[in-house]
């Protein structure tokens, strides 16, 4: 009889590409459960959650629509967490980003789209940069844990949202909630007619090719790496800690500010509290699937947005909560987490 | 006057109360080692199911109880991940917290379907103890919950300084290598210290649910449980300081209520968010001297 043992030696390559794929069978094999238990079918909701969305055009184009934003903060989380600098604050960072973008959107109305749409981009960084600064900077001249402060400004920049919008920024005719409505040059153009889907995507493919090259191909991404690897070993080998891990907590912090840029102008022309639906959260989602690499966070915003519109197509299919994809998604992650650990583990026949 | 501070502590006192409770339970788990960033799902899920435990069996302490029950399992769930497995405890806290929100979303919206009326349940009646009193009346005129987490205070403290358990629950945060050298099981020890943080939360939830609202709402929990996260900084890892921490924070929150009533021309999100703004600058000035359980973050592995 052939008998194995597990081994503590780095798993085979091939297996890399394999986690994602059985996380993703086992994810589904746990759901399962939960789709049983609103009274269908899992089959025929596996079939509504993945094989549907892809089968109309319109609906194939509107997955890429709910993947846009999460490549942004999929991207700004994988930034920041490949430096060692937990990043929780990318819900947050988006609404700061989404705020310049709404002043801007309404204020320039005699600017034309060329002048407008780059300045919202570059405001938009800034202020999620600006942002993430308070906690960047207690963490690298302070030692504050960023966990607990990132976590406590996204709280904060709700109420700030909140008095704007129900102060200064209150729609004067209906007295709803609002911004201003944004004047037509200051919205993103439509990349296919008759689809939602905007220029913020080709933006997002952009940032993910910009990052792969900082972190894969550039002097600082080494350094980033090294001070995600080991703090202490990146420091013993001369490299400035601190510096490292606050520069790529605010380069994070502006990513995620495009986010927001994004969902705005490309999709509500207006400020509202809830332009965002947990996009910073789902962010750390992408980048854990996505192994803290900007090409696979890519591809697992692709399958999120997926499932979030599988989701919408199995309420309405077969009446099973549109919840389920939060369920899926979040099952996804914890699964993903463990699995990564057998990266760590080799079979070896005895 | 007199009547409004008496009001104002009262409302304190009910806003305190879940945090009390998560944030007790938050500190089992960082003093055993664990940062259960779970906290904030936690709270969620037992909001979730005391109020669907006590609509469907029409016994508000059978809530209680399942929501009790749920939060262990929460705890479960977190020790499987960041005890035995080992992983990251800041993405598999919110990993719980994600899975926890998003089973509650679901499960209500199973059980309930989607209501135009909102489902509810006739909460708890406040139990007065010095009915007579003027001032005393109105203060002590709260729900049991409330009183069972004054109380919980010196029975936590008792538990953490004072017993055995206790001492090992503070070396396994400490040092998870000598505990283990002394014969103590770790995994097991950390486990334990998570199901009794996650049943502490999810209690805090149901309270918000099954006592102070009658039904539970998508917004039910809204951020307290990243509350809990600084209140237990703040409170040094002390049960008695986070006492004083969590009535300070009930303290900010009704004072704001009540000023609104007043006709104040004052944006009333700042003062909502003066407690968070409070609490970075806490952090930066006493997280330098904060004692963390020096395993915090830190997995354990047995080689």
């Amino acid at each position: 009889m052939i008998k194995f043992r597990l081994e503590r030696s780095p798993a085979p390559v091939w297996t890399k590409a394999l986690i994602p794929v059985v996380a993703v069978l086992v994810t589904f094999a746990i759901t399962s459960i939960f789709i049983l238990l609103a009274g269908a079918n899992p089959f025929a909701a596996y079939y509504n959650f993945i094989i549907v969305p892809l089968s109309t055009k319109f609906s194939a184009l509107e997955v890429l629509v709910k993947a846009t934003p999460l490549i942004f903060t999929g991207i700004a989380v994988t930034f920041a967490f490949a430096a060692g600098y937990y990043n929780i604050g990318a819900e947050g960072q988006l609404y700061a980003g989404a705020v310049a973008a709404a002043w801007v959107g309404a204020t320039f109305t005699t600017l034309p789209s060329i002048v407008v749409i780059p300045m919202m981009l570059v405001l938009g960084f800034l202020s999620g940069m600006l942002w993430a600064l308070i906690p960047a900077l207690l963490k690298a001249r302070l030692k504050v844990d960023e966990v607990v402060t990132t976590l406590l400004m996204n709280s904060i920049i709700m109420y700030f949202i909140s008095a704007l919008l129900n102060g200064p920024w209150r729609d004067p005719e209906t007295g709803w909630p609002k911004s201003p409505e944004f004047f037509e040059a200051a919205r993103f153009m439509q990349l296919i007619p008759k689809s939602r889907l905007h220029i913020g995507f080709i933006i997002a493919l952009v940032v993910v090719v910009v990052v792969y090259i900082i972190i894969k191909r550039t002097p600082f991404g080494l350094q980033m790496r090294a001070v995600g690897a080991s703090k202490a070993g990146a420091q013993f080998a001369g490299i400035n800690v601190n510096r490292t891990m606050l520069i790529a907590a605010l380069v994070s912090g502006g990513i995620a500010g495009l986010a927001g840029v994004s969902e705005i102008a490309g999709i509500h022309y207006h400020l509202i509290s809830e332009l965002s639906g947990g996009y910073g959260y789902t962010g750390i989602i992408v980048a854990t699937l996505g192994g803290l690499n900007p090409i696979g966070a890519t591809i697992a915003a692709l399958f999120i947005g997926l499932i979030n519109t599988g989701a919408q197509t199995v309420s309405r299919v077969l009446g099973v909560p549109i919840y389920l994809g939060n369920v899926v998604q979040s099952t996804l992650l914890l699964v993903t987490l463990g699995m990564l650990l057998l990266q760590n583990y080799r079979i070896k026949r005895i | 006057m007199g009547d409004f501070l008496v009001d104002l502590i009262a409302a304190t006192l009910r806003i305190a109360t879940p945090l009390i409770f998560a944030t007790l339970g938050e500190l089992f788990c960082e003093r055993a080692g664990i940062l259960n960033l779970g906290v904030e799902g936690t709270m969620f899920f037992g909001a979730f199911s005391g109020f669907t435990a006590a609509s469907l069996t029409g016994s508000l302490w059978m809530g209680i109880l399942c929501a009790f029950i749920g939060g262990m399992i929460s705890g479960l769930i977190m020790s499987l991940f960041s005890v035995r497995l080992g992983v990251n405890q800041h993405v598999s806290g919110l990993g719980v917290t994600l899975l926890m929100t998003a089973l509650s979303l679901f499960g209500f919206r199973v059980i309930f379907g989607e209501n135009r009326i909102l489902p509810s349940i006739q909460p708890f009646q406040q139990l007065s103890i010095f009915s007579g009193s003027r001032v005393l009346g109105p203060i002590f005129s709260q729900y049991t919950l409330t009183y069972i987490a004054l109380a919980l205070i010196p029975i936590v403290w008792w538990v953490v300084f004072r017993t055995n358990f206790g001492l090992n629950l503070r070396s396994v945060g400490d040092n998870p290598e000598a505990t283990d050298a002394a014969g103590i099981n770790v995994y097991r020890l950390r486990t334990i210290a998570l199901v009794i943080g996650g049943a502490l939360m999810s209690v805090g939830g149901a309270y918000l649910s099954v006592a102070q609202l009658g039904s539970f709402t998508f917004g039910i929990v809204a951020g307290r449980g990243w509350v809990c996260i600084a209140l237990i900084i703040f409170a040094n890892w002390h049960p008695v300081r986070v006492l004083w921490g969590a009535l300070l924070f009930g303290g900010v929150q009704a004072l704001q209520s009540r000023l609104q009533l007043t006709g104040l021309k004052l944006p009333y999100e700042l003062f909502l968010a003066l407690p968070y703004i409070v609490t970075i600058i806490a952090l930066t000035i006493a997280g330098r001297n904060a004692s963390y359980p020096a395993a915090l973050l830190k997995p354990y592995k047995r080689e």
